[in-house]
Order: structure tokens, then sequence, then C-alpha cells
């Protein structure tokens, strides 16, 4: 049984999902929509009892029905990329991403749960599904607000070359 | 000999949910407990729970423990901690040891057994190196006692409570080196292996660990690819540098009360094991004995606190608080609520295994007519 | 630094008073009501003890009070649960060896 070093075997060997799983899942928008503007995007795969998305969507844009374990399914004509969805997720599988933000840089807003939390204005290390870093990013806002619970809102500015690919920011290192 | 109602052991989601119900149906309830603190492994939990409203999902483990604590405090439910049952006897009394100096009798009309599951071993060459410790051990450091017991983890078992703790042990400040699994695929639910992955900790599946090395701690361990007999592969290993080692190998229903009390078992591996047989009502095969929780069959802190009100409610039928008809409506409630979080691949094989408790149930049951 | 002070979703560690607690004869300051096994790992402690034939070193395993591999000599008294014990002020812990003794620092006369 061979060990994959992250040629995208899939959420049950590699642990993260692989594009595959991402874009036949109802979560994942479409290129066209992406490219349009804020847009939130559902990494969900694994059907699992679970729908705090759901009534979090102010646009109603996230379904999940009566079956609780179905796939959020995100309408893209509705979701207007607020990213109220993004720290309602237990998980920690949603964030929001707007291509258009500037000719050279996209945006990120992602869930952050780890100390200590970059400042405005803070250059920071994105990175990819695997934890490798791909970009560096600019820290536009840090949103802390209690109603998220110590779930952490950040959202970075980077290089949309490595549009796709950026989920995340590297932790910083610890006093 | 003290006297009471219902005397629920264990003071965990399930044996709390269960003291809530009894005392609501407005029955004379004693919750005991051995910890110093109630809420079992449930204020250990700090990730946010998934489910439905109505499940709580959305909220972290910890905030719902001091939600049924608070609770439990305005129903005025008598709380003994630090209370170790040694024993029930004539399914009715408990032998209780309270701060291992004074000896108590309890006699109740009803008990409810939520003592929970304990962490499974493996072992290996080095494993009993300081620094080899349950993966619950060290979330129980680092989110209990606030104490990292070390900087570089390498975590054995890729179940929920392997990629939580690794996650948790990430939050806390350490690093972990990577999540070992023996099978070809992870065990834990997508999204909480995405998190740990996407914070740059690698997956080995198809792997085992092989040996812990150090003097008096551990310096470092080895793991091994195995093939697909399960046997390690010669030429495979690969050494971390590490000083914890945490295992994760699944949890097993702590029956010893229940097994002692009499209570015919049955073997669901699914569920961890040894599991008290029960009926719809968590009615085991003793009349007067209920079990609730990872006691009845390791799931999840949700399930065990539906399990727990569904104990409360039978328990508390039993003595006459509530009519059938009510007792019918507010069960019918929890288990609709319990179907759902038995729903989906993951829930389904929990969900098969637990039917097969109630079918060994009502075997016994038949065999007795 | 070994104790959690800041933590993202635990928020910071409260205050607790401080007591002191003698461990191998070394004074060690701890938080008061904390389990003793706690308070050794934060103060960079992981050994509690050796095993009777082999001599081995043992620390925490299960954490929880069920496994007894964190036993320690506590105030004269072996096979203390040092994971599910509190520390009292001017408590002494030793590193137990084997069995362990009776008795504060060998006084009943055996190792």
């Amino acid at each position: 049984m061979k060990k994959c070093s992250n040629c995208a075997c899939g959420v049950k060997i590699d642990g993260t999902p692989s594009m595959e799983e991402l874009q036949s899942s109802p979560g994942y928008p479409s290129e066209a929509r992406i490219r349009k503007g804020p847009v939130a995007i559902i990494e969900c795969v694994e059907a699992i009892p679970c729908n705090p998305c759901e009534p979090a969507c102010p646009q109603g844009a996230i379904t999940v029905g009566s079956d609780i374990t179905a796939l959020p399914v995100l309408d893209e004509e509705k979701c207007t990329g607020c990213g109220v969805c993004v720290a309602a997720c237990p998980g920690l599988a949603i964030y929001v991403k707007d291509f258009t933000f500037e000719e050279e840089r996209a945006t990120i807003l992602f869930p952050f749960e780890y100390l200590p939390l970059p400042v405005k204005g803070q250059i920071v290390e994105m990175t990819d599904r695997f934890g490798r870093t791909v970009c560096e990013g600019e820290v536009l806002l840090v949103n802390t607000s209690k109603r998220n619970s110590n779930t952490a809102l950040i959202k970075a500015a980077y290089d949309k070359k490595h549009f796709e690919e950026v989920v995340s920011m590297r932790r910083l290192a610890r006093a | 000999m003290v006297r009471t109602e219902i005397a629920v052991i264990g003071a965990g989601p399930a044996g709390l949910s269960a003291a809530i119900e009894c005392a609501r149906a407005g029955a004379k309830v004693t919750l005991i407990d051995e910890n110093a603190k109630p809420g079992g492994q449930l204020f250990k939990q700090i990730h946010k729970f998934f489910g439905s409203r109505e499940h709580r999902a959305g909220i972290r483990g910890i905030r719902i423990g001091e939600q049924l604590l608070k609770e439990a405090q305005e129903l005025n439910i008598d709380v003994w901690l630090n209370a170790e049952v040694c024993g029930i006897y004539r399914n009715s009394e408990l032998w209780v040891v309270l701060n291992h100096t004074e000896s108590r009798l309890v006699k109740a009309d009803a008990i409810i057994i939520a003592t929970g599951a304990t962490e499974n071993a493996v072992s290996f060459d080095g494993w009993s190196l300081p620094g080899v410790m349950g993966a619950g051990a060290a979330q129980t450091m680092i989110n209990l006692h606030r104490v990292l017991p070390g900087d570089r983890i390498l975590m054995i078992g890729s179940g929920n409570v392997g990629v939580i703790v690794s996650y948790q042990l990430l939050q806390a400040g350490a690093d972990v080196a990577a999540i070992v699994e023996a099978a070809p695929r992870l065990g834990g639910y997508g999204v909480h292996t995405a998190k740990v992955r996407r914070a740059g900790v690698p997956f080995y599946t198809s792997h085992t660990v092989l040996e812990a090395r150090g003097t008096d701690h551990v310096e470092s361990a080895v793991i091994v690819e195995l093939n697909d007999s399960w046997q390690p592969v010669s030429g495979t290993e690969k050494e971390f540098t590490v000083d914890t080692i945490c295992i994760a190998a699944g949890l097993t229903p702590l029956t010893e009360l229940a097994a002692g009390a009499g209570c015919q078992t049955c073997f669901i591996p699914t569920l961890g094991g040894h599991v008290p047989m029960h009926d719809e009502k968590m009615r085991t095969s003793i009349d007067t004995i209920f079990v609730a929780g990872d006691i009845a069959g390791v799931e999840e802190a949700s399930t065990a606190m539906e399990e727990g009100r569904l104990a409360g409610i039978h328990a508390a039928a039993a003595l006459g608080y509530y009519k059938p008809s009510e007792e019918q409506r507010l069960s019918a409630e929890v288990w609709q609520r319990l179907g759902v979080l038995r729903s989906g691949p993951f829930g389904q094989k929990r969900l098969d295994a637990k039917k097969d408790i109630l079918n060994a149930r009502r075997t016994i049951s038949e065999k007795v007519q | 630094m070994k104790r959690i002070i800041e933590h993202p979703v635990l928020g910071r560690l409260e205050e607790a008073r401080e007591v002191h607690i003698r461990v191998d004869g070394e004074t060690i300051p701890a938080r008061e009501g904390e389990m003793i096994a706690a308070a050794l790992l934060a103060n960079g402690k992981s050994v509690f003890r050796y095993t009777n034939k082999r001599h081995e070193a043992r620390g925490i395993y299960c954490g929880i009070g069920r496994c007894t591999d964190c036993v320690m000599i506590v105030n004269g008294v072996p096979n203390v649960r040092t994971c599910v014990t509190p520390v009292e002020e001017g408590m002494v812990i030793e590193t137990q060896q084997g069995i362990g003794h009776w008795g504060q620092e060998g006084e009943d006369g055996t190792d």
C-alpha cells in the first residue's frame, strides 16, 4: 500500500479533499461564479449529520435540507460572499474568496483558531491544503467578534496567480 | 444507608443528562462521580460540535458542559464528587467510598450507570517510556490542566480522537510531527483531517509505530509501512524526532460495575467491545439498572447526552413519575434526535451495531418467557 | 514554557495562588489545587518513578487515574496517583523506586 505524497489521493488518504472531490461537491462554486466576485467556497465532501451553515446564511444561499447528512448546496447567485457562514461551520470547512479584489491580488476570508493572531497589515505566509507555503499574504482584517466563539476570521490579500491553492496561513511562532 | 430514588453513576455528558431528566420528572436523584469535578470528558472537548440546532451544533463541548452543569444546579441535583462506586449489590444498593476515607451504602429504586469508556493501549518496543501516553491523557493535560505534556508529538491513530487531539495540541502550542494510521484509509471525519492537514501535519496511512527510542524519555519514534496482510515491510522504517507519542487506538466501555452487578453483556466490536445489553429504554438485563453513554457503546458526546436523557426518562417513568403516554412522547423525541446523529455513512455502522445490542437484549427476554 | 498561558479557545489562564511542593528535595512552585502530575510536567519533570525489577522510567499514561503509571511517594505514602491528587502547600513528593517505601525520606529504614 503506497503512501501518496500529495498527488491528490483524496480525503481518506491525504486527509484533505482532492480537486475532484471538491469540484463534484455541491458547495464548491463554478469557475465562472468565482471569477465574478466574493463567494463562499464550502469544502464539505463527507455526509455527516451537520447543518449550522444553512440557518447561518442571511441570504439563504446554503441548503442542507431535512436529511442533515446531505452535503450543503451553495446557490451561487444568492451568495454575496458576506462570510457569515465561515465562522458558523463547526468543521472550519468554509472560506470566502474574492478574485476581483485587485488586478494582481485576490482575497481570502478564512477561519483561524490559533495564537498568536496576526495584526492588520502584517505579511504572513499563505498555505495550501497540505500546509505548504505558497506565497505571502497581507492581512487586511482580523475579526475576533465574540459572536464567533473564538473562531477568528482573517482576511488576507495575496497574488492571484495562486488563487485556487491558498486556503489558509501558516501559524505564527509563539512568543 | 442513604436512601435515594435514582442513583446515577458518572457525571459525564450521559450521566448529567440523565440526572437532569430524572430531576425534571420530579424524582429524587443522586449523581455520583469519582472525579473532583463533574463533566467527564466533555470539558476537554474545546471544538464545536456537529449535528443540528437541537443537538447544540456549532457550540463547543465546554460550553455545552457549562449549560448542563447550570441546569443540574438549578434543579438542585445532589452531586457527590470524589465518590467512587465500588460495587452494586442486590440490584439496588451501591457501596460508595468518598474522599478515599468514608464508606457509604446507598439504596436506590433505579440505577443509571454512565461510566463511559477507557482508552485502548497499543504496545510496541519502548512504549513504557515517559512521553508515551493516551491521546486522552494529552487532551486532559492541555485542555483541563493547561500544561503541555511535550513539544513535538507523534499521533498514533487517525480516528476522530486522534485528529481532534492533534488539532488541539497545535492550538496548545505544540507541533505534531505526523499522524499514523494502520489502515489504508483515514478514520476521522474529513473536516477534522483537513484541518490538521492544512496545518501541515502529514498522514501516514498503512503505517504503524514500531518503536519508541530514548533513555528515560521518548527521544524519537520509528514507524513502518504495513503490507496488505498488515505485516511490517522491512526497509520502510521512518524515524521522527519527537518527545511524545500519543495513542488514539479506540475506546472500550467501562463495564465493570454493570457486569459485576450481573448485567448480561454482548460483544460488539464496532462499539468498543463488551457492552451491557440494553433495550429501547436503555434498561439492562436487570430491571432496575439502566445504562447510557459510552458504556452502552462508544459513540460521541452528542449521542451520550441523548442516551442519558433516554435513561433518565425511562428510569423516572419506571418509578411512576411519568404516565406511559408521556413517557412514550418524550422518548420518541429523543429517539428521533438519536436517529439523526446515527445517520450517514459514519453513523449507519453505529446504528446497525446499536440494533445488534437491542436484538441481543430482546433475545434474552424471549428466553425468560 | 510548559504552561499554556494564552489559549485561542480557553483564553488566558486564570491567576491561582502559588503553593510550594518539595520534589526529591527541591522546592518547586505549583498552582493551588492543580494535580501533582500537572505541576511536575509544568516544571519539566516527566519521570515519576522507576520500576521494581528493571528500573525503567515511568511517567503519565492515562492521565485520569486509571492506569497507575504515574504513582509517586507523597507525604510518605507510596503508590499515590499523581494525576488525580491535588498539590498542597508543603507537600513532599519523591520519585518512587520500585514499590516505594513508607515514611518520609526513608525514615522507616528501608530504601
